[in-house]
């Protein structure tokens, strides 16, 4: 393998997983506090042991998050070094306070785990709103870091040399917004989904019934609303693409020529080489109207573009339809949810709704992978756009490859202890956390 | 405005040392201990550990966080010379981070714990090891930016007598500040014991290895006598370490455990501040006899006063919640 193939495959892999962890340990502090909010309000005990269910999973998740997020940090030194040597000033203030959030994350989750009759009932609570709002405040900064590789931003770029530098106007560039709404949405989304899944699950298979659904409708709500928001973000963000980075637009949407109007594919299978795009369905003038509020609007094709500056884009292509496929999906399940719930029907005995939640315990997760390949791979050959390329960022030193597979060795099997933790955790439901069951068999 | 970015870059590396450190040897203590008494061991250091646990690895994180922003050259300069011990520490990290955690959330306490333990222990062994590599490799003058071959560049500038002996120096000093931290954290009095002997031997080990070092550096032609005993801070603190050291060694005996803290803490400070004040600012010594500065490799201003300023709010915002935090949990069983 290529050292810089390699490269990128290591840092791909990393940022995947990252992202998984981390929007995990972002999210579900909040659930973890609205329940908690519950027990304290309305003393019921499942509330408090769903709480503490949900904490062991905060914290396992925290903790692989933190970690990989500490690997994170090294790596782009480690594997970009030529790209920090010089982006490190200029976009390292979302990171200085990234810092800053985090670590009040971390005390908050001490104080919150360890805290169960140690601490003033509500300031326990508020400790771990505190869990929530940092690693919230976390995210957010550590996307607005990324969008200045989109949309670079805060400094003069003359002559090869970074001039009159401006870390404020860098955190603030053009994308940071418009990705930070899109990507905490997603987040919510995609655990919201996956958590209310796995309830929903155990609900099916008739365990624990009351502990899960509550546990269900928690977690369920905030997806829905994350899910039904979610395509108006996409609005923005599409928007956004269209006027910074027409490249990525392009490769998104497989345009090769440009077009007014330019038709919108959903699906389709590209041919790079012929640049050619078959058996895709075409909706007349809707990119136009996606990309430019204006259905005769003129869209910017490939071929206004440099060669040398396109991304890859049969991935860019199909990452960005699987993720507005998935997200349209999972919207229209939010929709029926809140019909039911509007309606007051009981969502409890709707077995065909709690499987389609059960199905979507996955798919959360893998359309906010695609949507950061669609950012990712769209952004290349830059690692800063338009000002230097990924292929001049990378270490010199060779033999990336083995620190490649090491790393996915790692990964691999963090991520099945991880599963199977989780797995233990649900199986213990019953013993630990909810112990009505056992005693409606003996009675 | 620089000045408080590099007081906290070194006050964020001091603390790494010494509360990272600790934690690091909790570990190495329990690997050292013997196998009847290592589940007593366990209990003891998640009792201690385990609330601030999270917080002590922030400082690597913060620390990081101000090379890369504040001192660009240096960050990248070791990422590239030194990136296979950085890689190894990070695995290490990694290992041990999830490992910690694995254990206790286990719902289920079976033969995995095994599993768990092992990796927890080795790499509380290893993390420290090669962190300590990479301090002495930075010093150690063996990081050659104009090297041609594979092996000078990148293996030789970490792989030499002089970073190793650092390296078990460091794993030696973490064993001694973890037996210190837990000979105050149990009520046993045989535990106790337990944890006064574990310090009498890292302390041991510690001082047998800090003389590794300076044999080393004369052996590869490191001035660090020169830079300990030629000058006054250099030589005073040597001094008030090695005072601290009898007077250690007198409060181990008596088992005082409160001022023993204090006066390890104080010991390890005053080692490191031994052997950095002789050349600070300088942070890497070069191969050619150059050396790069923390002055001279410091940002453009704006990046420096904006990071200074968030590392400001955020002590205001963090310390004093820290603060509480250890307090809460210090006192949990009056």
């Amino acid at each position: 393998m290529d050292d810089f193939l390699a490269a990128r495959s290591q840092m791909a892999l990393s940022l995947g997983f990252h992202i998984i962890f981390s929007c995990i340990g972002m999210v579900m502090p909040f659930f973890m506090a609205v329940s908690h909010y519950k027990w304290l309000r309305t003393n019921q005990e499942v509330y408090k042991n769903l709480t503490k269910a949900w904490s062991k999973g905060v914290a396992i998740f925290f903790a692989t998050g933190a970690v990989s997020g500490t690997m994170l940090s090294f790596e782009l030194g480690l594997l970009w070094p030529r790209f920090m040597e010089h982006a490190g000033p200029i976009f390292g203030m979302p990171f200085s306070l990234e810092g800053t959030a985090f670590f009040i994350e971390a005390i908050a989750l001490g104080f919150f785990l360890y805290g169960w009759n140690k601490l003033n009932k509500w300031f326990h609570w508020f400790t771990g709103v505190v869990v929530g709002v940092s690693g919230l405040a976390s995210g957010i900064l550590v996307v607005a870091a990324n969008a200045w590789m989109n949309s670079p931003a805060g400094f003069d770029f003359v002559n090869g040399r970074y001039l009159n530098i401006d870390p404020i106007q860098a955190m603030f560039n053009k994308a940071w917004f418009s990705q930070a709404l899109h990507m905490c949405l997603a987040a919510f989304t995609a655990t919201g989904f996956a958590v209310a899944g796995v309830h929903a699950l155990m609900i099916l298979r008739n365990k624990n019934r009351d502990f899960h659904f509550k546990a269900f409708k928690i977690a369920a709500v905030f997806a829905c609303i994350g899910a039904i928001l979610q395509p108006l973000s996409g609005d923005i963000s599409a928007k956004d693409v269209a006027e910074r980075q027409p490249a990525k637009l392009a490769a998104m949407e497989a345009l090769y020529k440009t077009e007014k109007p330019a038709p919108l594919l959903i699906g389709g299978i590209v041919n790079e080489k012929d640049k050619t795009v078959k058996g895709a369905i075409k909706i007349p003038g809707a990119l136009s109207f996606l990309a430019h509020g204006d259905f005769h609007a003129e869209v910017k094709g490939l071929d206004q573009i440099p060669k040398n500056e396109h991304p890859p884009v049969a991935i860019t292509h199909y990452a960005f339809q699987i993720m507005v496929g998935i997200g349209t999906l999972l919207a229209l399940i939010s929709v029926i949810f809140f019909i039911n719930i509007i309606r007051k029907r009981s969502v409890i005995d709707k077995r065909w709704l709690l499987k389609l939640f059960v199905a979507s315990i996955p798919l959360g997760y893998i359309a906010l992978e695609a949507g950061w390949v669609v950012t990712e791979v769209g952004r290349q050959p830059w690692i800063i756009y338009g000002i230097m390329r990924t292929k001049d960022a990378v270490t010199p030193m060779p033999g990336i490859a083995y620190s490649f597979y090491i790393f996915s060795a790692i990964y691999i099997s963090l991520s099945i202890v991880v599963t199977f933790l989780l797995y233990r955790q649900i199986k213990m439901v019953p013993v630990v956390y909810d112990k009505s069951d056992s005693h409606d068999l003996k009675s | 405005m620089e000045y408080v970015v590099v007081t906290f870059l070194c006050l964020a590396i001091l603390l790494y040392f010494l509360l990272g450190g600790a934690d690091f040897g909790a570990g190495i203590i329990e690997l050292f201990t013997s196998t009847k008494n290592r589940s007593r061991t366990r209990k003891t250091m998640y009792q201690a550990i385990g609330p601030v646990w999270e917080a002590n690895h922030m400082w690597l994180i913060i620390a990081i966080v101000i090379l890369f922003v504040g001192f660009p050259y240096i960050y990248t300069t070791m990422s590239v010379h030194l990136h296979i011990p950085l890689l190894i520490m990070l695995i290490g990290i990694i290992a041990r981070g999830t490992a910690f955690v694995f254990r206790h959330y286990d719902a289920i306490k079976d033969d995995m714990q095994w599993l768990y333990n092992r990796i927890f222990r080795y790499s509380s062994f290893i993390t420290p090891l090669f962190l300590g590599i990479i301090a002495g490799s930075v010093i150690s003058g063996h990081i050659d930016l104009d090297a041609k071959d594979f092996l000078t560049a990148y293996v030789w500038s970490w792989l030499n007598w002089f970073s190793i002996s650092v390296g078990l120096f460091t794993v030696a000093l973490c064993g001694f500040l973890a037996a210190i931290y837990l000979i105050g954290e149990t009520d046993d009095e045989q535990d106790k014991r337990r944890f006064i002997k574990k310090a009498e031997y890292m302390n041991i080990a510690a001082v047998v290895f800090g003389a590794m070092v300076f044999i080393a550096a004369q052996f590869d032609g490191i001035p660090l006598i020169d830079w300990v005993f030629k000058n006054t801070v250099g030589l005073a603190s040597i001094i008030l370490a090695s005072l601290s050291l009898i007077l250690l060694w007198y409060l181990l005996i008596k088992g005082e455990t409160k001022t023993l803290r204090i006066l390890a803490g104080f010991q390890v400070t005053m080692i490191l501040l031994a052997i950095s004040y002789a050349h600070f600012p300088n942070f890497i010594l070069l191969k050619n006899g150059d050396a790069i500065s923390l002055f001279e490799a410091i940002g453009p201003p704006k990046t420096i006063y904006s990071l200074g300023v968030a590392l400001l709010l955020g002590s205001i915002l963090i310390l004093p919640f820290l603060g509480y935090l250890f307090y809460k949990f210090k006192k949990k069983e009056e």
